[in-house]
């Protein structure tokens, strides 16, 4: 069953993505589709997509047949895993990577810059990664992710942010500060106030997180599936 | 051969395996009729009453009669035969301990019996709580396996000999495989998808054939998807694991519920792995409802084998339960009887993790080792010398990269109690009384911030702070979040209650 489908699956329209998902999805505990899945990181790496479910397949297979494990396709799957945050994806990856492997270099500076995410630490985070250029820039993107990821959590927790502490979050500055503003007031609902020093503050669009007006009282909600279950009571 | 071994072991082990007393012969012809009979009410009792009595009475520290001694009492019949052998080597894993060989055998049993229930020729009804079994003990002899085979260090050369020559025998692909092929076999998930639209009747008749058919390749492929799940999370893929368990609705009563063991293991295993993806609201409420649930009716499961099992899920899952709050203050999920239980085994050590100094790390060590699951590492092990024991290795990364995330939340608990006091407070002010100088509050409330709100399984996020903030350039607004009354859910609930009352009292007859 397992080969002829994955014969079948290769054979099939569409490009390697499309098989890709397929393969780990019908496929998945076959030992065969380990040089696909490892061709299919490298593409998400040149093309910018992200599939957790194939990296997962990926370092399952990895777990079980110890000696094929490739480090640096190992590294490749942790970088796009940091990008995905807030998602804990850098986490479900450290699950299934054994311990030994997880001492290598490589892999401790990952670790740490994981790390500093997590605990909101911009700063260092940045001071690392531009220290560790080889793992992060042979990933397109990173920056930008990264960047997204910082915004996120700063539009979690604040309503005003002084223009500092934004410049130090997505590590950039001056001009390239000001233009990245200019983006953000025209297209995302950000508007740049005075602050009472010096300074910018920046106020960031409300949402339920950070306004709580705007929290949804989601616990009183029912969902239509419960309701359905009294309608022959009712009727 | 495996009958030659058994004959040196008569002589090893002071019993005859071909010995077979009458009550036993006896119970083996009754057992054979009534599966051919499909008689699913008497096969369930010899199943669980009958067996265990036998196996009390006769079979204390030996294993039950051979196979080949009881095949002539039942027509030599293949498929029965493979099931008797499924409950010997069960009854083996229980009261003795398994040697290698005999360890290869089961593997080679489970094979012979998955198979002919793939390829659909069987045409029996069993029960569902032996169909849970075999899923469960077939997950468990996996995870025992490993567990040996990771022990190289005092291995004999025979063992090491044996183990090179049957390097499939409970070899991970074929366990997956065999788990994913009974689901997709049995085209499960389909109907329990065509179930929703009422094409199709499953939940509703138990899991049983009405049609003259056979439910045992559909229940097998049902329980299967919680085998895969309770693999993965051996495994530590967690994602995947709750993957496998999705065409299950846990939020309804199923065939899930009907074995207590199942309704058990399916919540433990969603629980933890929901506990490990931080998604502690969704571990919270389960862990809550099945520890409410096994309070109200474990007394109606004292006589029965699984009880002792019922009640050490039960303690693991408090435990489990105790971190995920200390993680996680939320106690408005938490039912009062749960509570209470709770306080009682776990309060002074909640309090202790709740203070995250050096003792509180020793706590979150002490509960993730008592209830966690027996990770395994599940490649073949190295032969060289010298040999080593890794069965610690797959539970020691599992424990160490829990209590590294602990350690990351370790400064929030102290902002908590700080937000639980004030509506409004400078930046300047909160670090000066938090000792911290104000870049490293900023980064310890953004902290906060990406901690209680997790990422769910649609990618959307989800609040589960308790209290919370805003910043507004340097001040905090502190948000309180109110109790909700859940009026909607209550309403539901004493709708269905009173259709119950009246149904109940239409069918009272007045004399």
């Amino acid at each position: 069953m397992g080969r002829e489908a994955a014969a079948a699956a290769e054979k099939g329209q569409g490009g390697t993505a499309y098989t890709v998902e397929q393969l780990v999805a019908f496929n998945r505990y076959n030992p065969d589709i380990l040089p696909d899945l490892e061709n299919y990181v490298n593409d998400q790496v040149s093309s910018q997509t992200y599939s957790l479910e194939s990296n997962l397949c990926l370092l399952r297979l990895y777990q079980f047949e110890s000696e094929k494990m490739s480090s640096q396709i190992v590294a490749r799957i942790l970088v796009k895993a940091l990008m995905a945050m807030p998602a804990p994806d850098f986490s479900l990856c450290l699950f299934l990577i054994p311990e030994r492997v997880q001492m290598e270099e490589r892999f401790k500076t990952l670790i740490v810059l994981s790390h500093y995410l997590e605990t909101g630490r911009f700063r260092q985070f940045w001071d690392e990664a531009s220290k560790s250029r080889h793992i992060v820039e042979a990933v397109p993107g990173f920056e930008q992710a990264i960047q997204g990821y910082a915004i996120h959590v700063l539009s979690l927790t604040y309503q005003k942010i002084p223009r500092t502490v934004l410049a130090e979050a997505i590590n950039v500055e001056g001009l390239s500060l000001d233009k990245f503003l200019e983006h953000q007031v025209e297209n995302s609902g950000w508007v740049i106030e005075k602050s009472q020093g010096e300074g910018q503050l920046i106020v960031l669009p409300r949402n339920e997180f950070n306004d709580p007006i705007l929290k949804k009282n989601t616990a009183d909600s029912v969902p239509l599936e419960h309701v359905t279950r009294i309608f022959p009571i009712l009727s | 051969m495996a009958n030659d071994e058994e004959r040196l072991q008569a002589q090893d082990l002071g019993y005859d395996p071909n010995f077979v007393p009458d009550p036993v012969k006896t119970f083996v012809v009754h057992l054979y009729r009534h599966i051919r009979e499909k008689n699913v009410y008497e096969i369930h009792q010899m199943y669980e009453t009958s067996f265990q009595t036998l196996s009390e009475r006769f079979f204390k520290d030996t294993p039950w009669p051979s196979v080949d001694a009881v095949a002539q009492y039942v027509d030599n019949d293949h498929v029965f035969c493979l099931l008797y052998r499924e409950m010997w080597f069960r009854h083996l894993y229980a009261r003795l301990t398994p040697t290698l060989r005999q360890r290869i055998d089961s593997w080679d049993n489970y094979c012979s019996l998955f198979q002919v229930v793939l390829h659909g020729v069987v045409n029996m009804q069993l029960p569902n709580q032996w169909l849970w079994d075999m899923v469960d003990e077939f997950v468990y002899q996996f995870q025992s396996f490993c567990q040996y085979r990771a022990k190289m260090k005092n291995k004999t050369e025979q063992e090491i000999a044996l183990l090179k020559q049957f390097d499939q025998a409970w070899n991970v692909f074929g366990v997956l495989n065999f788990l994913q092929a009974l689901v997709e076999k049995s085209t499960i998930i389909q109907i329990l998808e065509q179930e929703k639209e009422g094409l199709e009747q499953f939940t509703s008749n138990d899991g049983y054939d009405y049609n003259g058919g056979s439910n045992v390749l559909k229940v097998l492929g049902y329980f299967s998807m919680v085998g895969l799940l309770r693999v993965h999370c051996l495994l530590g893929d967690y994602h995947t694991g709750l993957k496998c368990l999705e065409p299950i609705d846990i939020s309804q009563s199923g065939v899930y519920t009907i074995v207590i063991g199942c309704h058990i293991t399916t919540i433990y295993h969603y629980g933890f792995a929901n506990l490990m993806l931080r998604r502690y609201v969704d571990a919270i409420r389960e862990f809550n409802k099945i520890l409410l649930y096994i309070f109200k009716y474990k007394v109606y499961h004292q006589k029965s084998p699984q009880y002792e099992q019922i009640l050490k899920k039960n303690e693991q899952m408090y435990a489990l339960l105790a971190i995920s709050l200390s993680l996680c203050p939320q106690s408005r999920l938490v039912d009062e009887t749960v509570n209470s239980q709770l306080r009682e085994k776990y309060g002074e050590k909640m309090s202790r993790m709740q203070r995250y100094d050096d003792e509180a790390f020793a706590m979150y060590d002490e509960l993730f080792s008592y209830a966690c699951p027996k990770f395994i590492t599940p490649s073949a092990p190295s032969f060289e010398e010298p040999l080593v024991n890794y069965n610690q290795d797959a539970y020691r990364l599992q424990l160490k990269l829990f209590l590294y995330e602990a350690k990351q939340q370790q400064l929030l608990s102290g902002l908590r109690t700080f937000l639980k006091v004030y509506s409004t407070i400078s930046l300047a002010k909160l670090a000066s009384y938090m000792e911290v100088d104000e870049p490293t509050l900023r980064t310890i409330l953004m902290t906060y911030k990406h901690k209680t709100h997790a990422v769910d399984s649609a990618g959307k996020i989800i609040s589960n702070a308790d209290v919370d903030f805003y910043i507004d350039d340097d001040t905090i607004h502190v948000v309180e979040s109110k109790p909700s009354k859940r009026y909607g859910d209550y309403f539901l609930r004493q709708v269905v209650k009173l259709e119950k009352v009246i149904n109940e009292m239409d069918s009272i007859k007045l004399e």
